[in-house]
């Protein structure tokens, strides 16, 4: 039964998406993308707890407000290092992952924050041929609308036609007029946007508590060095393939642990530096 | 005059060191912050309640609390706290141990220390093997394991069963303990799944799914209680084993009282053996409950954690009374032996062999009662004492 991967695999995809292009565009390596994840995951679930918002308004409520405080920390902090070597960025990152935990934790204190599914989420759904956890298929259908649409805006738009270009080559790019100070911030605010998606709608599986940030950052750090830097085919389809091996392995070797993903990541890096789906010189 | 003054002063010195003996210091440690922050709280307000409820049994001597924060379940920061705990704060008795590591690793400093050390949670059996100073009032992963395993096979009649648990020393221990008494009794274990570490709570759906896969009557499940027991119930329900007639099963981490409502009606169904949940029906549970609710607010309850809190500092006193506020080891051990005592979870002793605990253990099946959930009694066992010591099994045997 793959469904459960393939579910897990579209919530590493709807947070490492904005990863992949935020490091691919501006070859920025953001560790705090699993703290805006974290930060929209918790604006989702306190919404729903306190103000009784419904699943979907507090979803895009959790995604503007997380695209809002990136634009707010990125004019302040991050526009200030886009220049700076990968170590300066890495330690910033860092560093603001941990003020990010260490505020959730006094604010909010360090145990779980449930996410309640609305009832017609929960438990079980007969698809015909076989039953099957409703969240799980919810999850597939909602993963699978966000790359189609991903995948129009950036082929099919100006915007995403502009991000390719700067992606590809941001000199050229430049020269020809494209602002990419004001693409930089949309992009940002896009990126942490979809993670805070991703933080709210994982919830259910990967819970909620101020460790998150770190916690599952090797898991999207992975899937973005295997999908490759700025392709939104290429980080769905290496979500989808650590997902399910994560899960079958799991399920079938449960004694490995963890260690099988890393061993795969590790012989994929191996064979395909730039990534399963990156470019030769991404 | 100057006699006057003399005497007088003589009257103060000895009134001084009177006072001086009067007090006993008791070193906790607990996590405090992190992962583990809730458990200690629940530990802390045990103690703190039974001072309060019993303050007349403590007189004439009073009893200073030195906490210190351990909040990694690793066992280095613990080995630490209890080092300086003794050195530094020179206490009495030492108390707390949430986690297993943390008391595996505190064993020879307590030991090279020599004072009375008080397991109020940790519950890997071997543990009071590794120090002739600790003394445990919780329990032991066998106590509702072994028990549990029986239970199966005789009240359930269950023949197979898969066994689910957090890859730790307790997990391990509560494997081993469920699987000899219920193939013992019968029954078969047709898979064993670790399911990730207890630091943090992982995604338990493979697991499950595994588990269901293979078809057992029974999926007897060992997580450490909070966040971990409310996924698992989660994850029970999302997944459709109960409708598949899997009984989900395990000693009461699963049902921790205080996450119990939140479950909501995915718990119904749920067996577990325990020594303690809040809807035990005597009068010291009664009370228990009502003054913890008067405590620490309505909507506050106690749980097996609380117990093990409020059981452990109604031993400390015992102890300080008994050796009149000098705390010697030697001496406390000998009045711990055999001390009796009306818990809140049913009447409880400690073994004077192996210093642990003898407890009831209930049989309690989850059921809606007005409108919550509520943890019916089904059965019970009398005196019961850790199988793994009992029976010199492993780790367990003596050295």
């Amino acid at each position: 039964m793959l469904l459960g991967g393939i579910a897990a695999g579209m919530i590493l995809f709807i947070v490492s998406v904005g990863l992949s292009v935020t490091m691919g565009l501006m070859g920025f390596v953001n560790l705090a993308h699993g703290g805006f994840a974290m930060l929209g995951g918790y604006a989702i679930v306190l919404a729903m707890k306190h103000w009784g918002l419904g699943f979907v308004t507090a979803l895009a409520f959790g995604f503007l407000a997380t695209a809002a405080a990136s634009v707010v920390l990125e004019r302040l902090l991050y526009a200030r290092l886009y220049r700076a070597t990968e170590l300066d960025q890495v330690l910033f990152t860092i560093g603001l992952v941990f003020i990010m935990i260490a505020s959730l934790t006094l604010r909010f204190g360090p145990e779980n924050q449930p996410l309640t599914l609305p009832r017609a989420l929960q438990g079980q759904i007969d698809l015909g041929f076989v039953q099957y956890r409703t969240y799980s298929l919810v999850l597939i259908v909602t993963g699978i609308a966000i790359v189609v649409a991903l995948w129009l805006g950036f082929e099919r738009t100006r915007l995403g036609a502009q991000i390719r270009a700067a992606v590809d080559n941001r000199r050229m790019a430049e020269s020809l007029g494209i602002n990419i100070a004001r693409l930089f911030t949309i992009t940002f605010a896009l990126g942490s946007g979809m993670a805070a998606l991703g933080g709210g709608l994982g919830a259910e599986f990967l819970g909620l508590d101020p460790q998150y940030a770190l916690k599952y950052l090797v898991y999207f750090l992975i899937v973005v060095a295997v999908g490759g830097l700025g392709r939104v085919t290429g980080v769905f389809f290496a979500a989808l393939l650590i997902g399910v091996l994560d899960f079958v392995l799991k399920k079938y070797l449960p004694q490995g642990g963890p260690m099988f993903i890393y061993a795969v990541t590790i012989v994929l890096l191996l064979w395909r530096p730039q990534g399963l789906f990156g470019g030769k010189a991404a | 005059m100057i006699k006057r003054i003399v005497a007088l002063f003589a009257v103060l010195a000895s009134l001084a060191t009177w006072a001086e003996a009067q007090e006993v210091k008791v070193g906790v440690n607990l996590p405090y912050t992190g992962i583990g922050a809730e458990f200690a709280q629940l530990v802390d307000r045990g103690m703190e309640l039974y001072l309060k409820l019993n303050a007349d049994k403590v007189k004439p001597y009073t009893i200073k609390l030195i906490k210190r924060d351990v909040k990694n379940p690793g066992g280095a920061d613990a080995k630490i706290a209890v080092q300086e705990l003794l050195t530094q704060e020179n206490v009495d008795i030492l108390a707390g141990w949430i986690y297993s590591p943390n008391a595996i690793a505190s064993a020879p400093i307590v030991t090279a220390g020599k004072k009375l050390a008080v397991i109020m949670n940790a519950g890997t059996a071997h543990i009071t093997n590794m120090s002739p100073y600790y003394v445990r009032t919780s329990f032991s992963m066998w106590h509702a394991g072994y028990a549990m395993g029986e239970a199966t096979s005789k009240i359930l009649k269950a023949k197979t069963a898969v066994v689910g648990y957090t890859d730790f020393p307790p997990g391990k221990d509560s494997l081993a303990a469920f699987k000899r008494s219920f193939e013992a009794a019968g029954g078969k274990v047709i898979d064993e799944i670790p399911m990730g570490g207890a630091g943090a709570v992982p995604d338990f759906t493979p697991f499950f799914q595994r588990a269901k896969d293979k078809k057992p009557e029974v999926f007897f499940v060992f997580v450490p209680a909070g966040d971990h027991a409310a996924a698992v119930v989660k994850t029970y329900a999302a997944l459709g084993m109960k409708e598949a007639g899997i009984k989900l099963i395990g000693p009461g981490d699963i049902t921790q009282d205080t996450k119990l409502q939140a479950m909501g009606p995915a718990a119904v169904g749920l067996v577990t053996m325990h020594h303690y949940h809040a809807d035990l029906d005597n009068p010291e549970n009664k009370r228990f409950v009502a003054a913890w609710k008067e405590a620490y607010g309505a909507a506050a309850v106690p749980d097996f954690m609380a117990v093990g809190g409020y059981d452990g500092m109604a031993l400390i006193v015992h102890v300080v009374q008994a050796l009149k506020g000098k705390v010697d080891a030697e001496k406390a051990l000998e009045a711990v032996k055999g001390w009796k005592f009306a818990s809140p979870r049913g009447p409880i002793s400690i073994d004077p062999v192996t210093r642990d605990i003898v407890m009831n253990e209930y049989l309690s099946e989850a059921v809606m009662k007005d409108g919550r959930v509520f943890q019916k009694v089904i059965g019970k066992i009398d005196a019961v004492k850790d199988a793994c010591k009992e029976q010199k099994i492993g780790p367990c045997a003596p050295k």
